[in-house]
């Protein structure tokens, strides 16, 4: 069987699987990081979104042989990491506004909230609300108004 | 609908609720306190008269589906118990389910609020099935608030009496010198002693009755205080652990190929050799709605099953679409009895198309069936109903299957029947393997419970400034009862062909609507239509579509009458808690404000849960907003600014019940705006969520606040499912003041297919490849 080595979560990992799995199911039903959510495996609901070298991704939809051994793969269990503290801000957000209700969409939600608050900024803006018109996250509680509140308010100390 | 004749301060009210009566529990026997929750203590005080459902006013008005569900969970008393732990944390495992309502969160409020304890040092988790519990252990109806006030606050309460007089002998002082704060006992001596270091001493040998007074309203230091829910940092670090997410030894990913028509059956399976020896395929099974396969990652059961070449027998609704459901459920519709004869009338009809209740998190459960036991791990809202008939479908007795609740990504009603649970123990026996069995996305939604299709018909008739009658005809597709009421008895009634499930699910229409105007001569009738189709509750059941169409035909009646919407509905209310709300949002939502043509407000009023809702939204109809575009999505008109005033009676955790309006809000705005199945021959077309629109960041108000009033009643009505029918109700009557058109269809789209169907065969489409073609 293949073997795949990649960065994932700051820590290079090599696992064995077939060359056109998935990312997502390498990532949840191998080496058991469950963060990144299954919604629909179509790369249409978004509750899987991950980073890739610091971008927006949606592992349903990547078959793991895509990944280079220099890729660097975020989970939500990673983001802290990436700001050297125990939460992320857009966490920390997340948190002060008690945007979850099942949270079963909020990892992917808070992973496209970051990329989406750096991809305004590349574009020479901060986070508004037609950038948030943009966003394709279900949430199917309908937590979408703390959601939108959150992002602006992590983006303040992002 | 709750109270309507009563005013916030009548008789009955008694602000403040509970005042300091005493409450009966029992002490168990343990090795730390532990003392039982005595369910139904509420209904035991008087006034218990209201057991016979009365013939006028309406039955719903005096007693509900939540009074109901109560009044049959007298019988079990005893059975569940809060802890004292000797690390000084409190514990209790809720006979419910967690599907993001906040549930978990309230109940620990309970405790830490009676116990004096800090609310991170109290632990509640899920019970497994729990047969002796009956009706104790149904998550529905949004009655678990209602259910377990009291009880689970005596409970605490008595904890805390123990724990003081615990001290008190150690210490040798009077009991009354005592006090209690954060989890320490403590006497004005200096004095103290943790929780933790009294729970052996505070624990009972023997089963013992005791009583305690609980707290009044005024000495409520957590309760009505808003509270961030008990897991959110587990959700937001991706900790918190979902079915999905769970482990369990050698239970492999599993998926289902699945027949072109809801229910259809396997004919002959022509590669099972083939497709056994895929890449990492371990098994495949021929069971009754498909053919199951289980591999090393759901990646691989997808190919698998989608390269399995299946034949198939009918279903059973093959030759059902829209159109031939319309028809029968019109054909079924109970005739209007008042003539329109010597007044003036409103006439309409109004149709609400099939909708999916699947949350997010896709059905799934694990099984482990052995020779002669069963385990399973599902999100179950009615688990002992799920042991029963799992255990007789496996030909085991109850006690022999243990079932796990575990946490839901969702439910929305979906979570009440076990149909996966007991497809994934079907599986487990069949292949002789433990299996983590997961429904695809499309098998959610072509295959998965619906809220079906239905009608309803409504004739009002006015006179000079009198309303004179409204009469209401509600015409459904079956919808499925068949959970009963948590357990065996009710369960196995609503399946009677006599009593039968109309006879249930009329019960529930009775109990769960009725009209809160002065209308005259009010009926409102259910009949249903039995078809093959998998339906079942969504949130607010009836309610959203028979309260859409009663507030568009009281707009009607205020235009003909020359009278503004809310000022109508004002004078004709005969709730006052309802008409409270009514000002309040009327006043904050600056109701009648000056907006641009083809933008409007809308207004809808609801009363159920013993609670009382306004919502008042905004909608901008105007063709740049309508027209604008989202690349596979639906836009059309959109919600700019919506307000939800409740008088919830007392709102345990107004940052909860916020946010169960705010999810309600979005719910409403999909069925009234964009979400539905479009029904085709025998199946419905739509297999992801860029098929079924529910509500997206693109639809999503930019402005929507909930204010939730100061406690009225002093007792807690229920909040899941609260905020759909008003808020629905406000959408389509503000879609027809910006229009100039009363809607009679909805979703208002649901005409245009506005996607692509994915194929019917295979039943799962395959994933894509291109995910980093997208990456931002």
């Amino acid at each position: 069987m293949p073997s795949h080595t990649f960065m994932l979560n700051g820590k290079q990992v090599t696992v064995e699987a077939e060359d056109d799995v998935r990312l997502l199911w390498v990532l949840r039903d191998l080496l058991g990081v469950t963060g990144p959510k299954y919604g629909c495996g179509l790369n249409v609901c978004k509750s899987c979104t991950s980073h890739i070298n610091g971008k927006a991704f949606n592992p349903c939809s990547v078959p793991v042989s895509k990944i280079k051994p220099t890729d660097e793969i975020t989970t939500i269990e990673g983001l802290p990491a990436t700001v050297g503290k125990d939460l992320h801000p857009m966490q920390e957000a997340w948190l002060a506004l008690d945007v979850a209700q099942c949270g079963y969409c909020q990892p992917g939600q808070i992973m496209t909230a970051v990329a989406k608050v750096r991809q305004a900024r590349a574009a020479g803006h901060e986070i508004g609300d037609a950038d948030l018109d943009e966003i394709r996250n279900i949430c199917r509680c309908g937590t979408y108004s703390r959601i939108r509140a959150a992002i602006k308010a992590g983006a303040e100390h992002m | 609908m709750a109270e309507h004749r009563r005013s916030p301060n009548g008789p009955d009210a008694e602000p403040g609720g509970l005042g300091r009566r005493r409450f009966l529990g029992y002490l168990l026997a343990a090795p730390t306190l532990a003392v039982a929750v005595q369910w139904g203590a509420e209904s035991l005080d008087p006034p218990t008269a209201e057991a016979a459902i009365p013939s006028l006013p309406q039955p719903e008005d005096l007693f509900d589906l939540g009074d109901l569900q109560n009044l049959a969970a007298l019988p079990t008393s005893g059975l569940v118990s809060v802890q004292v732990n000797a690390d000084g944390t409190a514990s209790f495992a809720v006979p419910r389910a967690e599907v993001g309502q906040g549930m978990t969160t309230a109940v620990a409020m309970m405790i830490a609020e009676e116990l004096d304890l800090p609310l991170d040092k109290v632990i509640v988790t899920l019970a497994d099935a729990r047969p002796e519990l009956l009706m104790n252990q149904l998550t529905g109806g949004s009655n678990s608030m209602r259910s377990m006030y009291v009880p689970v606050r005596t409970a605490a309460a008595i904890a805390r009496q123990q724990l003081v007089a615990a001290a008190a002998r150690q210490w040798n002082l009077p009991v009354a010198e005592l006090g209690t704060r954060d989890g320490v006992v403590t006497h004005p001596s200096g004095r103290s002693a943790t929780y933790g270091s009294l729970a052996a001493a505070a624990a009972a040998t023997r089963t013992t009755a005791v009583s305690a007074p609980l707290k009044s309203p005024e000495q409520f230091r957590i309760l009505g205080t808003p509270q961030n829910r008990v897991d959110a940092r587990d959700i937001v670090t991706g900790r918190k652990t979902f079915g999905m997410d769970l482990r369990v030894p050698n239970a492999k990913p599993t998926m289902v190929r699945r027949p072109p028509t809801i229910n259809g059956t396997v004919g002959s399976v022509r590669n099972a050799d083939a497709v056994r020896a895929m890449p990492g395929v371990t098994d495949i099974a021929v069971v009754s709605h498909g053919v199951a396969v289980r591999g090393e990652t759901f990646g691989q059961c997808i190919d698998a099953l989608r390269a399995l070449e299946v034949t198939w027998g009918p279903g059973t609704v093959d030759t059902e679409s829209d159109d031939t459901v319309l028809r029968k459920v019109r054909a079924a519709e109970l005739p209007l009895a008042v003539p329109p004869l010597l007044s003036q009338h409103v006439d309409a009809e109004f149709t609400f198309a099939f909708a999916s209740n699947s949350p997010l998190e896709p059905d799934n459960a694990i099984a482990d069936v052995r020779q002669d036991s069963a385990e399973i791990w599902s999100s179950l809202k009615v688990p002992i109903v799920a042991q029963q008939e799992i255990a007789a479908m496996l030909g085991l007795p109850p006690d022999a299957v243990t079932v796990h609740v575990v946490q839901g990504g969702g439910s929305f009603g979906r979570h009440l029947f076990h149909d996966v649970a007991a497809e994934a123990a079907e599986i487990s026996k069949a292949m002789g393997k433990p299996v983590k069995l997961m429904w695809s996305r499309t098998d959610d939604f072509r295959h998965g419970r619906t809220h079906p299709m239905c009608t309803s018909r409504i004739r009002a008739t006015y006179l000079l400034g009198a309303v004179l009658s409204f009469e209401q005809r509600h015409t459904s597709v079956r919808t499925d009862f068949s959970h009963g009421l948590g357990e065996m008895i009710t369960s196995t009634a609503a399946q009677l062909p006599v009593a039968g499930n109309l006879g249930f699910a009329e019960t529930i229409f009775e109990l769960t609507q009725s009209s809160p105007y002065d209308f005259g001569v009010t009926t409102q009738l259910l009949n249903e239509v039995p078809l093959g189709f998998n339906t079942g509750s969504m949130r607010n059941i009836y309610s959203p579509n028979v309260v859409c169409a009663q507030e568009l035909v009281v707009d009607q009646l205020a235009a003909r009458m020359g009278k503004d919407p809310v000022a109508f509905r004002r004078e004709f209310l005969k709730d006052d808690r309802l008409r409270a709300v009514l000002d309040k949002a009327a006043d904050a939502g600056e109701w009648g404000r000056s907006l641009p043509p083809g933008v409007a407000q809308g207004i809808g009023l609801h009363a159920e849960y013993r609670a009382a809702v306004a919502s008042l939204v905004e909608i901008d109809c105007r063709p740049e907003t309508v027209q604008r575009k989202v690349p596979d999505g639906v836009t059309g008109p959109r919600v700019t600014r919506a307000l939800i005033v409740v008088d919830p009676g007392f709102a345990i955790n107004p940052r909860g019940l916020e946010a169960q309006l705010i999810g309600a809000m979005n719910d409403a705005i999909a069925l009234g705006l964009t979400s539905s199945l479009h029904i085709d021959n025998g199946i419905p077309l739509e297999g992801s969520w860029d098929n079924y629109f529910y509500t997206r960041q693109w639809n999503t108000p930019l402005d929507l606040k909930v204010i939730v009033l100061p406690p009225t009643t002093g007792k807690p009505g229920g909040a899941g499912e609260l905020g759909v029918a008003p808020s629905l109700a406000a959408v389509a009557c503000a879609y027809a003041r910006a229009t100039g058109t009363m809607p009679t269809s909805f979703p208002i789209n649901h005409d245009t297919l506005a996607f692509t169907p994915y194929p019917l065969e295979p039943s799962t489409p395959q994933s894509p490849v291109d995910g980093l073609d997208f990456a931002y």
